[in-house]
C-alpha cells in the first residue's frame, strides 16, 4: 500500500520538463575534492603566523609523529576525494575503502607514539582540553564548507557521505594541529584527539546526513 | 532538440534492467545509452523536449530495474516517481563522457531499496499466524458467483411481474439508465405517469424482495404483489 496515490507519469514528467532551466554541470569529483582541499590548506597558512615553527621542526624529526602527521594528512586528502565521490551516482563504493589505509596509518603512528611515552605522566588537563576545543572548532567550520559542497551533488547515501566528510574534516583539523601541538601524544592526549575525531564523524554522518537528504 | 530514436519495447527493458546483457543486450543497451546520454546533455543545457522524451524512455527502463531489485508491483509506480524526481534533482550530476545506464541503475537501485525499507517499517500482521489465518481474504468468496446468478434470477422475475407501466419505468429509468424524456418518447407516457410508475415499482419491488428466498420467487413468480398492494399504471 503506497503512502501517497501516485501522479499518473506523464503529469509528473510535464510538471518537471515544464518546470527545466538549464543546470551548470558539477565538476569532477576530483577538482572538487582538490578545492576544498586547497581551502583548507589556506586556512592552514592563515594560522601559520601563530605557530611554534622551531618546535614543529623538532617534532617532524620523530618518526611516528612525522607518520602521524603524514597519516592525518593523506586520510584528509583521501576522505575528501571519497566524499565527493560518494556524492555522485554511479560512482562505485570501493571509494569508501581509500581513506582506510591512510587511517591506518594515522591511528598506529599516533599509537606508537602514545607507548613511546607511556612511562611520561599524563599532560595537564588544559592542554589537552585545549587540543580537543581546537579540533572540534576548526572541524566544525570545515565540516559545514564541506557539507555545503556535497549537497550541490546528489547523495544517495547520505550518511555515509556525511560520514566521509566528517573523517576529513577532523583528520584535516588533525594536521592543522601539528604546528600547534606542544608535546608528544600522551594515552590521554590521544583519547582525547581520538574521542574528538569520533564526534566530529558521529555528529557528521547524523546531522549532515540529514543536511544532504533534499527533499524529493 | 535532441530526437530519441529508441529502440524500444518488452526485451529491450528486461535486458537493460538485468545489467549485463546477454546475446543482443549489449548492442542495445549500448544504443539505448547513447541516446539517453546525449538526450540528458541536451536536458542540462535545457532542452525541455529532448528532456520529456528522456524521462519518458527511462519509465519502462525504470520499472524493469526495480522489479529486478525486488519490488512488490504494487509499489513499482511509487519507485518510478522517486527516481524521475531524483533524476531532476541529480541532472546536473551527470556527466556526459560516462555512461547513462549505471547512473541510472545507481539512483533506481537506491530509491527501491529507499521504497522497501518504507514498506518494511509499516506494521503488517504477516508474523502473526493467528491473525494471518484470520486475516479476511479481499477476493469473492467461493459461491458468490452463483448467488449473485440468483439475485439477477430473482430480480428479473419480480420485474417481470410488475404490470407492463412499472415494469417499463423500471427497465427504462433505473435499469436502462435512461432520462425521463427518452423513456417518455419510448414509451409515449407522460413524464409524471413515468415518475409515479417508478415509484409505485420500487414499492412493490422492495415489499416482493424483502421477503425470503423461496417466498420471494413465488410472489415474483406470481405477480401477486402488485395486486394485493393495490398499485396499479398511471
Amino acid at each position: 500500500m503506497s503512502e501517497r496515490a501516485p501522479l499518473p507519469h506523464d503529469e509528473l514528467v510535464e510538471a518537471l520538463a515544464g518546470g527545466l532551466r538549464p543546470v551548470r554541470r558539477l565538476p569532477s569529483p576530483a577538482l572538487r575534492a582538490l578545492i576544498w582541499c586547497a581551502a583548507a590548506l589556506g586556512a592552514g597558512f592563515a594560522l601559520m603566523p601563530f605557530a611554534d615553527l622551531e618546535a614543529l621542526h623538532l617534532r617532524m624529526a620523530v618518526p611516528d609523529l612525522r607518520y602521524a602527521a603524514l597519516g592525518a594528512l593523506l586520510t584528509a586528502l583521501t576522505a575528501t576525494v571519497a566524499a565527493f565521490q560518494t556524492s555522485v551516482p554511479g560512482r562505485s563504493l570501493r571509494w569508501t575503502l581509500l581513506p582506510l589505509a591512510p587511517a591506518a596509518l594515522w591511528v598506529s603512528a599516533s599509537g606508537l607514539g602514545c607507548l613511546r611515552t607511556a612511562t611520561v605522566p599524563g599532560v595537564a588537563p588544559p592542554e589537552a582540553g585545549g587540543c580537543f576545543a581546537f579540533l572540534i572548532g576548526v572541524s566544525l567550520p570545515l565540516s559545514l564548507a564541506l557539507v555545503w559542497m556535497l549537497r550541490r551533488a546528489c547523495p544517495l547515501r547520505p550518511n555515509l557521505t556525511a560520514a566521509l566528510a566528517g573523517l576529513a574534516a577532523a583528520a584535516a583539523a588533525a594536521v592543522l594541529l601539528v604546528p600547534f601541538h606542544p608535546h608528544d601524544a600522551t594515552a590521554a592526549d590521544l583519547a582525547l584527539h581520538g574521542v574528538a575525531v569520533l564526534l566530529v564523524i558521529g555528529v557528521n554522518g547524523l546531522a549532515g546526513g540529514r543536511l544532504l537528504t533534499r527533499g524529493g | 532538440m535532441v530526437a530519441l530514436a529508441l529502440p524500444a519495447g518488452p526485451g529491450l527493458t528486461a535486458r537493460s534492467a538485468a545489467g549485463p546483457a546477454r546475446e543482443h543486450g549489449v548492442s542495445l543497451d549500448t544504443g539505448l545509452d547513447r541516446t539517453l546520454a546525449t538526450a540528458m546533455a541536451a536536458a542540462q543545457a535545457g532542452d525541455a523536449e529532448a528532456y520529456r522524451r528522456l524521462l519518458r524512455a527511462c519509465l519502462p527502463v525504470v520499472a524493469g530495474m526495480a522489479r529486478a531489485q525486488g519490488v512488490r508491483p504494487d509499489a513499482v509506480d511509487d519507485v518510478v516517481q522517486d527516481v524521475l524526481l531524483t533524476i531532476h534533482r541529480a541532472r546536473a550530476t551527470y556527466d556526459p563522457g560516462r555512461p547513462f545506464l549505471p547512473w541510472l541503475r545507481a539512483i533506481t537501485q537506491r530509491r527501491a531499496i529507499d521504497g522497501m525499507r518504507r514498506a518494511g517499517r509499516r506494521p503488517r500482521e504477516v508474523h502473526d499466524p493467528i491473525a494471518y489465518e484470520a486475516e479476511a481474504d479481499g477476493g469473492p468468496a467461493p459461491g458468490a458467483g452463483l448467488e449473485a446468478r440468483d439475485r439477477v434470477r430473482v430480480l428479473a422475475r419480480a420485474v417481470a411481474a410488475l404490470p407492463e407501466g412499472q415494469r417499463q419505468a423500471v427497465e427504462h429509468l433505473a435499469l436502462g439508465e435512461r432520462s425521463l424524456d427518452e423513456t417518455a418518447a419510448l414509451t409515449g407516457r407522460s413524464k409524471g405517469a413515468l415518475k409515479v410508475n417508478l415509484h409505485r415499482a420500487l414499492k412493490a419491488l422492495r415489499h416482493t424482495l424483502g421477503r425470503d428466498g423461496p417466498e420471494a420467487d413465488r410472489a415474483a413468480a406470481d405477480g401477486a404483489d402488485a395486486r394485493e398492494r393495490g398499485t396499479h399504471d398511471v
